[in-house]
């Protein structure tokens, strides 16, 4: 599996397998549990001393990072080997290691000082990474629009830091539920960690950034930035949050309301994609959406007393975590696996590719069904404990929460048109271009992390409460109004029972419709002829038409830029037509706005003059002024 | 403080001027190390006698008065010029500019928070106007040596405001500005050498290709 890569690569790979191998039961073993380990590092840093913790919280979400980070490794050998890609292979493996080391330590310390040294450290590898092909223009303005995201929320956290400096005296994290100051420092501390994290985990509106950077990263790179990067904004949320020793009320609304809008324009804009990648990383915004809207239940659940609520609140969304660090870097290596055998990225040009590469096609398929939130797989576990717990609002004093549910049955629905459309445009059907005529199979490297993904997601969904052992104590020890003995009030396995029902009903159905169809004449074509007599693939359903509904119905958020040649007379010359999604906020609102920014600070721009003279006139103004002004 | 020493101050000023007008390398040079070896006499006539003073004022003269200039005149040799042609400054509006920062340097003298014994000497004011005439000639000039020129005519401003303070100055702290001060000079030296070398000119402004776009 790893012959294709060099001696680094290999040796890069051997090395985050065995971290996984390690790393994996020792924080499974250290969850159901309960352990917790502190360590202090000598370290004569002005910010106090460095500590480093292990808590639930902080356990939970290694396990995205250690499971992602092998995963990718292993897949990038086989994907983006030293012998074709020679230049940016050495950079790629260096910075995914950083990466994820980056990551655990943003995890691990209880230094807010260090947490934005290592917050730093994992945007700016994850910039080098996502800029591997930085020949490409887009790539490179990607790029720069995610660096200067980064850095407004890097801003956001270093005013989150100080001022949490300011009220504790030190920049080591209060303990949890110890933090007591005045409301309206709580709500700035709150809106600047909201800020800071959550432009990360791409919660709209912070999001305009994200799908561009994982368009354009190097698969294997967007799986590890939308399955386990984007989580840090998520820990980084719950991390301030826990410091509080009580949450107001509205936070939970905010999240709540700021998590159902994520979730359903992001799948709206998902669905009228027709960059493979792009749709993936819109769904990413969505699941983000759905844990944000869980977490924010959560603390609705803790302020008004419904232990119920908050328990499926952030049990689901904690589960959602994981899963979506499992589904999601799955369905990022089918991206890529199409893309490495067709050479590109639209879904326009793909088709047929299931009886060429059977098993991307199998393993996408189950990552599908498992982001879509349908048994047997793991999706459907967490997404069930959200609906349950917005369900059960109906009961309460005040259902408005109850709202939720048919938001996130909405957005279950759109979530199953747009996978449906990723999934039947790039596989099914006819080839529609040489591209997708010739492709191949991808080689084992990249399969095994698939397959391993996959297999987890099924286990996910049949047996959940192996996942919710890990759950539990973290929703415990976050103590947000659910004590910690406090057990889902469905049975894990009713969810097996599901989990295995559906299938077995579909394949039921499957078998009637198979015999009556053998049962009555057949006739062959090729897929979706139509009738026709000449069919050529071009007349086949393409991801515009099938997405054409929804994406009428989203023109607000998303409108297609349609060109067209006219058709005019018996016999019509040749006519092309073209169309690119573009996003409305991004396009009317953020993009003009930078725009703006970059306009009115181009004046600083002169100041970097270049001529040695003129820099010493700065350092003599300077000194002139300083003297001016002794008194 | 001897009414030598500050004619000998007043002496320093009016190099700045020398060096301020005059287009010619080799003449500033040597307007610098004049200067130097003035200002190495300085802290004799200041402080009372000590063997430590004596040490100070030798190797001071030594290393302003010959060995930096004898590097620099080197320099324009290998180097072939003789003159700065076009600076961005021109030689009379330097020199209004000069006299208008030495007398701006008498106004921030008398506002500066100086100890009690200190006030009212030429020595503030001296030390100003040098180090502002040497920021004019790094400013003004284009060619890397001028530059050089500039940064010793702001190292002697600095050296003049020491003066105050020689006699609390250890012999180390003197031994390592003057060390740091060959260095510097010998680097810019190798520089000026390898820019005129790889460029076939020292204009300094041909060096902006360096700057981010």
């Amino acid at each position: 599996m790893l012959r294709q890569g060099s001696l680094g690569q290999r040796v890069a790979t051997a090395g985050a397998l065995l971290a996984s191998l390690m790393a994996l039961p020792a924080i499974s073993y250290m969850l159901t549990a309960g352990l917790r380990a502190r360590y202090l590092i000598e370290w004569n840093l002005p910010f106090g001393s460095c500590e480093l913790a292990l808590d639930p919280l902080t356990l939970i979400f290694l396990i995205p990072i250690f499971l992602v980070f092998a995963a990718g490794s292993l897949y990038a050998c086989g994907y983006w080997p030293a012998s074709s890609k020679p230049a940016s292979e050495p950079p790629l493996t260096f910075f995914y290691g950083l990466l994820a080391a980056a990551m655990a330590m943003v995890v691990v310390s209880r230094n807010g000082a260090l947490l934005v040294m290592s917050w730093e450290v994992m945007a700016l590898s994850g910039y080098f990474l996502m800029s591997a092909e930085h020949t490409d223009p887009e790539v490179g303005k990607a790029g720069l629009v995610y660096l200067v995201a980064s850095h407004l929320g890097a801003a956001s956290l270093l005013v989150l830091f100080s001022l949490l400096a300011g009220a504790t005296g030190s920049f080591l994290f209060p303990a949890a539920g110890s933090l007591h100051v005045s409301s309206s420092l709580a709500a700035i501390l709150f809106f600047a960690a909201l800020l800071g994290f959550g432009s990360k985990a791409g919660i709209m509106p912070l999001h305009i950034w994200l799908p561009s950077a994982h368009a354009n990263a190097p698969s294997h790179v967007s799986a590890i930035l939308s399955g386990v990067m984007l989580k840090m904004g998520i820990y980084g949320i719950l991390r301030v949050i826990t410091f509080f020793p009580e949450r107001p009320l509205w936070w939970g609304e905010l999240l709540v309301v700021a998590g159902l809008v994520s979730a359903l324009m992001g799948i709206c804009i998902a669905s009228a994609q027709k960059d493979i990648k792009r749709l993936l990383a819109y769904s990413s915004i969505e699941n983000l959406g759905l844990i944000t809207a869980g977490i924010g239940a959560a603390l609705y659940g803790e302020a008004t007393g419904s232990s119920r609520l908050a328990y499926l609140g952030m049990a689901g969304a904690l589960f959602h975590i994981l899963n979506h660090g499992m589904f999601k870097p799955l369905l990022f290596f089918g991206a890529g696996s199409v893309m490495h055998a067709t050479g590109t990225r639209e879904m326009d040009r793909m088709g047929g590719l299931s009886s060429r590469m059977p098993w991307s096609t199998l393993l996408s398929l189950a990552g599908a069904v498992a982001i879509c939130g349908l048994p047997p797989f793991n999706g459907f576990a967490s997404e069930f404990l959200l609906y349950l717990g917005f369900f059960g609002e109906a009961r309460s004093s005040q259902p408005l929460l109850a709202l939720g549910a048919p938001v996130l049955a909405l957005v279950g629905g759109v979530a199953v048109i747009s996978l449906v459309k990723l999934f039947g445009i790039t596989f099914l059907g006819a080839p529609r271009s040489e591209g997708a005529a010739h492709s191949h199979e991808s080689p084992a490297s990249m399969l095994v992390p698939m397959g391993v993904l996959a297999g987890l997601s099924l286990v996910g969904g049949i047996f959940p409460q192996l996942f919710l052992s890990l759950v539990n104590p973290v929703v415990g020890a976050l103590a947000l109004g659910a004590p910690a003995g406090y057990a889902a009030p469905v049975r894990p396995i009713a969810l097996t029972a599901a989990g295995a029902a559906l299938p077995l009903l579909a394949g039921a159905i499957f078998l009637v419709l198979k015999r009556r169809e053998l049962a009555s004449p057949r006739a062959t074509g090729p897929t979706w002829g139509c009738g026709y007599l000449a069919p050529a693939p071009r007349i086949q359903y393409t991801a515009s038409s099938f997405g054409q509904l929804m994406g009428s119905l989203s023109t607000p958020l998303i409108r297609s830029r349609t060109s067209r040649g006219t058709v005019a007379g018996v016999a019509p010359v040749e006519a092309s037509f073209r169309y690119q999604p573009e996003e409305t906020l991004l396009g009317k609102v953020a993009m003009p706005a930078l725009r703006g920014a970059a306009t009115v600070s181009a004046f600083i721009r002169r100041l970097q003059h270049g001529e040695v003279q003129i820099y010493m006139l700065y350092i003599f103004a300077t000194l002139f002024v300083l003297l001016l002004s002794v008194r | 403080m001897s009414s030598l020493a500050d004619q000998l101050l007043v002496l320093c000023l009016l190099i700045n001027f020398a060096v301020l007008g005059t287009s010619r390398l080799a003449f500033s040079v040597r307007a610098v190390a004049l200067q130097g070896v003035l200002l190495g006499v300085l802290p004799a006539l200041v402080h009372p006698f000590s063997w430590h003073l004596a040490l100070i004022v030798v190797s001071i003269m030594a290393v302003k008065g010959a060995v930096i200039p004898a590097l620099i005149i080197n320099a324009i040799k290998r180097a072939e010029i003789q003159r700065e042609f076009v600076p961005f400054i021109g030689y009379i509006p330097s020199l209004v500019l000069g006299a208008l920062l030495t007398s701006l340097a008498f106004i921030f003298a008398a506002k500066l928070p100086l100890a009690p014994e200190h006030a009212g000497l030429l020595v503030v004011p001296a030390s100003l106007a040098t180090l502002m005439s040497g920021f004019l000639v790094l400013m003004g000039r284009r060619k890397a040596i001028s530059q050089v020129i500039g940064y010793l005519l702001m190292e002697n401003g600095i050296f003049i405001f020491g003066l105050l303070l020689a006699d609390a100055m250890p012999v180390m702290v003197e031994a390592g500005a003057l060390l740091d001060l060959l260095v510097g000079v010998f680097v810019m030296g190798i520089v000026i050498n390898h820019i005129s070398r790889e460029f076939s000119t020292l204009d300094t402004s041909r060096l902006s290709a360096l700057r981010e776009e």
